[in-house]
């Protein structure tokens, strides 16, 4: 139980009960939905870029502990980043998850450090990268849009 | 409920190795055996045994050690006769697993003789397993699926059953035990109903074959398919049981070598049953594994393990209803061998890897059923699924996990 502790801290705990950011978005400029079908995470990112910031950022679904805080803190960290440094900080999460050592391009995780215990937890490292990838999707769709027109 | 002095729990444990893991330091409480069940010593040794002194390809040579690896191979399908009543041993067709035994009915039976117009029912409790093969062939044929929809408490609706079998039904196709809910299926009655319009039935077997005595003559089954891996037996081997009638009808599943009799580039005229459907070199420590397994089963008794198993269920329920915040999902009158259950604020997922924590294995997902989750509108749900070697204490530790888990979470 000990070693759980280190996956479920408190934050973890507090985001999941009580996630930031957790509403649909009326006409969001960017929006994707994810999902991961082995244990039926599914999850809605609703975007709002001005300028190439970040404005707004929520998401809505229905996900694990690790899936919604994760989410949860995303949509903390994003806000006011520029597509540039989300984009950063979404390579930066995923190389601390996934990867082992350093990448001379990764920024610090500030807050979102203390998801990195998912590490140790490889079945659930999906569930703490799925909000991110879908976030991803959104901007990418999003300006994949933007170049069609 | 069990008599201990009939069912000696030790040395059944005891006979299972893996039994004795620690998971974090904690006895491992293996609660995961509707995804896969756990090997007594008798089948590891069976397989081992092969490997070290009698294997080589079966069928083929009239060498010693060919003939010794045919002759297990061969009384492997003996015992799987035996175990499920078929009438006669062509009758057993060895595949990699239920879903390979699903496929090749859907594609052998009911692909060549579905046309648009038709119907396959199914029901709203089936794994995907036996879902998509069917949907395939509805693509392949414009027949179309038919849905028996479930009640709240995870029982067929069985007057839509009946409401929906016609003319139109081609095929039947049905889980016997299911793998998310527990549900116990009323199978007689189902393929009476059937059999009346004379629509074949076919009988997914999987969560049955360790939990209940089957009789497939009795049942008047025309197929019914299982996997080895769920009754103590290695993986990759499975069970496609068919009346010999359908089965002589079939065409062939696979091309390939054992399933010929003569083959020239102008004609090849198949060989008989079982082998028509076993084309290459099969899975022989498979089904040597399998015999075993089925061997140690009756040794202990397909019912035995039933009664103990239904004392497990029945405690397990009684411990789980007490606890605050968790609903059981399928309260079937029915049930055999498993409870699904959720949490209120915990996701399955967390709850798998809580309890993993204290050693205790279940299955969190949506067991590939996912039109279940649908129905019961979650999306996920955690399962504890029972076999011959748990007991009542495990269900005590379950319990309380499934409380530390509550607390961590509130
Ligand atoms: C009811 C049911 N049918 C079919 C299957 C498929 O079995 P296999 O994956 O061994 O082919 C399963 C396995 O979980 C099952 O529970």
């Amino acid at each position: 139980m000990d070693n759980l502790r280190d996956l479920y801290q408190e934050v973890i705990l507090d985001h999941n009960k009580n996630p930031r950011n957790f509403r649909k978005m009326e006409e969001p400029d960017g929006f994707a939905h994810g999902k991961n079908p082995l244990c039926g995470d599914q999850i809605d990112v609703y975007l709002k870029i001005t300028d190439g910031v970040v404005e707004d950022v929520s998401f809505d679904g229905n996900g694990c502990a690790i899936c919604t805080s994760s989410a949860s803190m995303m949509t903390t960290a994003l806000k006011g980043k520029t597509e540039a440094e989300a984009e950063a900080l979404f390579n930066s999460f995923h190389h601390a998850l996934t990867d082992e050592g350093t990448f001379p391009d990764d920024v610090p995780l500030g807050k979102l450090e203390v998801l990195t215990g998912v590490k140790d937890y490889p079945v659930r490292v999906k569930c703490a990268t799925l909000a991110w990838h879908t976030f991803d999707a959104a901007l990418k769709k999003m300006q994949g849009n933007v170049s069609t027109e | 409920m069990t008599n201990s002095a009939q069912y000696d729990i030790q040395s059944i444990r005891d006979d299972f190795p893996i039994l004795e893991r620690k998971i974090f330091d904690k006895p491992l409480v293996y609660l995961d055996n509707g995804a896969s069940t756990q090997h007594p010593t008798a089948v590891i040794n069976a397989v081992k045994n092969l490997y070290e002194h009698s294997y080589a390809n079966v069928h083929r040579g009239v060498h010693t050690l060919s003939q010794e690896a045919s002759n297990l191979y061969d009384d492997a399908r003996v015992k799987v006769r035996g175990f499920i009543h078929a009438s006669c041993v062509h009758e057993v067709v060895f595949t990699s697993g239920a879903t390979e035994s699903i496929n090749l009915v859907a594609q052998c039976y009911a692909r060549p003789r579905l046309k648009k117009g038709d119907e396959i029912l199914i029901t709203h409790m089936e794994h995907h397993s036996n879902i998509v093969p069917w949907q395939m062939v509805c693509e392949q044929t414009g027949a179309e699926l038919k849905v028996v929809p479930i009640s709240d408490k995870g029982e067929l609706e069985m007057d839509q059953f009946h409401a929906l079998l016609s003319e139109k039904t081609k095929m039947v196709s049905v889980v016997h035990v299911s793998n998310a809910l527990g549900t116990v299926n009323p199978i007689t009655s189902i393929i009476n109903a059937a059999h009346e319009l004379g629509v074949p039935v076919l009988v997914d077997g999987a969560q049955a074959i360790p939990h209940l005595p089957v009789n497939v003559k009795n049942l008047d089954a025309d197929f019914y398919v299982f996997s080895g891996h769920k009754i103590y037996g290695p993986t990759g081997i499975g069970v496609l049981y068919g009346k010999e009638k359908l089965l002589n009808e079939m065409p062939p599943y696979k091309g390939g070598g054992d399933m010929i009799l003569s083959v020239t580039f102008e004609e090849t005229i198949y060989n008989q049953l079982p082998y028509k459907f076993e084309a290459g070199t099969p899975n022989i420590a498979g089904a040597v594994g399998l015999g075993a397994a089925i061997d140690y089963v009756n040794k202990i008794g397909i019912g035995t393990i039933a009664a103990h198993e239904h004392g497990l269920l029945m405690y397990a329920t009684s411990k789980l209803e007490q606890i605050d915040g968790l609903r059981i999902i399928g309260e079937a009158d029915q049930k055999a061998g498993l409870i699904s259950f959720v949490l209120d604020g915990v996701h399955p997922h967390d709850i798998g890897t809580i309890l993993d924590g204290e050693g205790v294995a279940i299955r969190a997902g949506h067991h590939c059923a996912q039109p279940i989750m649908e129905r019961y509108n979650v999306p996920a749900t955690a399962r504890a699924s029972f076999a011959m070697y748990n007991t009542f204490q495990e269900i005590d530790v379950l319990a309380e996990a499934i409380k530390k888990t509550i607390n961590m979470f509130n």
